[in-house]
């Protein structure tokens, strides 16, 4: 039997990449609100007027299985005209942290 | 804390420089199912890979979803099935094969290896049996590997062995001449052959190994590539190797955390991560073009050998500190045909067959992918095969042959393979005869570096 997904790792990273312009945060974390995911950190920069926002976030009260979490997320993203990406925090982690 | 510079960094090594997983390979033995008729035991092999590997797909793309790393294969290896077949009175080992086929179908896996032999000393009945039967077998199915190991350090090499696969190279061949002798990209033979290998064409699930066992190949040429680029040419090597071992450790963290995953999730116990870097035809992930980044015209030239000797070096240094068990080939792998740089070598005439004989004194593998003339005698690839063997023997590592004699094709042309298997120039072989050396047969003996004890 295949253990559902009971990683360890209950929080992720989620980047967003895209020309800016008014509601792509909103949009997004709107998004997120539904899903019951808990935005824990937030950072955003604007580079000749594209948007990269980096989200922690707690998927620990996450409404949804992580698989349709994702879909609904790149669903979002087209809608936004942006890209997200959804990744759990532990391959970040085991990259960069000894 | 993660700093954004950090996340950026992963993501540009995902979606820029080609970082994947190559592989996750499951190894099943299947000692126990042997049975004196073949049609049972095959049944027995049928049902015990498809219970163990039939969520192995499901799970792969599941990691590869949640952690957003390409995961390119799954794969299943197995026990050599001459070990597994010889219970049988079977005369002819293609239903196995068969067999295996249908069951990599079954499970969604792209290749299933361990349609082996281990005859480095000698044969028994299943090994022969196993060899002669080659040909029709990877004729007759599209995702079965095939390996045969006939030379270790400790046995020396069996010479009667190595004549007998330049035979069946070449029966190989014919037998897929319509699709470019295919048969021989599934076929591939050793000189100590590692139990553990998670890459194909070699696969297999050695004797020594458990009852079931996760091995990952990672990869990542393109990373290595940009890491050097960004050092610049004035950097020394003592700052390029630094460098690399900082890109292969990363990789292989990776590579790592993927492995125990999939063994949590499959519940099937973590073997090993195997540290090579496996190119693919796409841009940007080739080992010849880190060579030439290193500050040669092309790969191929002089100073080809110590650039991938210090490349296969770091890449071992950094890798062995990032996982706990490291095993397989682990190393560079210089396929030509699957390399976008290493084909372009050849086309330009800069990369000969003897001189990617001399880089795999320093690779992980040998001569691998390597398309010639159809003409070529049998004996001329039993003697490549020959200088190969002896120059793992030598030097205590694994080497190997996956050579493609090409009906009807001409140094110069240029076979189309498909997929990851890619595009081969034909390359021009030694024409002088070698007959007579392979036609005397027996055992090189084991080098005096074999007596260690």
């Amino acid at each position: 039997m295949v253990k559902e997904n009971t990683t360890n790792s209950k929080r992720a990273i989620i980047t967003v990449l895209g020309a800016d312009k008014v509601g792509i945060i909103a949009g997004v974390t709107t998004a997120l609100a539904k899903l019951g995911i808990n935005i824990l950190d937030i950072s955003q920069t604007t580079m000749q007027d594209i948007l990269t926002m980096i989200m922690l976030v707690d998927l620990e009260k996450a409404a949804k299985p992580i698989r349709e979490i994702i879909d609904e997320l790149e669903a979002v993203g087209k809608q936004l005209n942006v890209e997200v990406r959804f990744q759990l925090e532990e391959i970040f982690k085991t990259m960069h942290r000894i | 804390m993660l700093i954004p510079s950090e996340i950026v960094e992963t993501i540009k090594m995902i979606h820029e420089e080609n970082f994947d997983i190559r592989t996750i390979t499951v190894g099943i033995s299947l000692r126990d199912c042997c049975d004196s008729n073949g049609k049972k035991s095959r049944e027995k092999i049928y049902d015990k890979i498809t219970k163990i590997a039939e969520n192995l797909v499901r799970t792969g793309e599941d990691i590869e979803k949640e952690y957003g790393v390409p995961i390119i294969n799954k794969r299943i290896s197995v026990t050599p099935i001459s070990m597994v077949a010889e219970a049988s009175d079977d005369k002819n080992y293609t239903e196995y094969a068969v067999t295996l086929d249908k069951v990599a179908d079954r499970c969604g896996v792209n290749f299933i290896g361990g349609f082996s032999a281990l005859v480095h000393k000698g044969y028994t009945k299943g090994d022969k049996i196993l060899i002669d039967s080659i040909p029709e077998a990877l004729a007759a199915t599209n995702k079965v590997c095939s390996s045969v190991n006939l030379a270790t350090t400790r046995s020396g090499i069996n010479m009667d062995a190595v004549r007998h696969m330049g035979m069946i190279i070449k029966q190989t061949a014919e037998k897929s001449a319509d699709k470019n002798a295919i048969g021989c990209a599934k076929l591939v033979v050793f000189t100590n052959v590692p139990e553990d290998n998670p890459f194909m064409a070699g696969a297999f699930h050695g004797v020594g190994e458990s009852e079931s066992t996760i091995n990952v190949g990672i990869s990542g040429p393109g990373v290595v590539q940009n890491v050097i680029k960004r050092v610049g040419i004035n950097a020394d090597f003592g700052v390029v190797s630094e460098e690399i071992k900082r890109a292969a450790f990363k990789i292989t963290r990776v590579g790592e955390l993927v492995a125990r995953e999939a063994s949590r999730r499959l519940n099937i116990p973590f073997g090993i991560v195997d540290l090579s870097l496996a190119p693919t035809p796409a841009r940007g992930d080739s080992v010849a073009h880190i060579i030439e980044e290193m500050g040669l015209e092309v790969c191929g030239t002089h100073g080809s050998t110590a650039a991938l000797a210090l490349l296969n070096d770091a890449v071992k240094k950094g890798g062995s500190m990032a996982s706990s068990y490291v095993g397989g080939l682990s190393g560079s792998f210089i396929p030509v045909s699957e390399d976008v740089g290493m084909i372009d070598a050849v086309k330009s005439g800069h990369l000969t067959i003897e001189k990617l004989e001399a880089l795999t004194c320093i690779c992980s593998v040998g001569l691998d992918m390597i398309a010639i003339p159809g003409d070529t005698p049998y004996e001329t690839i039993s003697a490549i095969i020959a200088d190969e063997a002896a120059i793992g023997v030598i030097n205590n590592k694994t080497t190997a042959v996956r050579i493609i004699p090409v009906p009807g094709k001409k140094v110069g042309d240029i076979v189309e393979f498909g997929g990851l298997l890619g595009t081969a120039p034909i390359m021009r072989v030694n024409n002088a005869s070698s007959a007579p050396f392979i036609h005397r047969g027996g055992r090189i003996p084991s080098p005096l570096n074999a007596l260690k004890n």
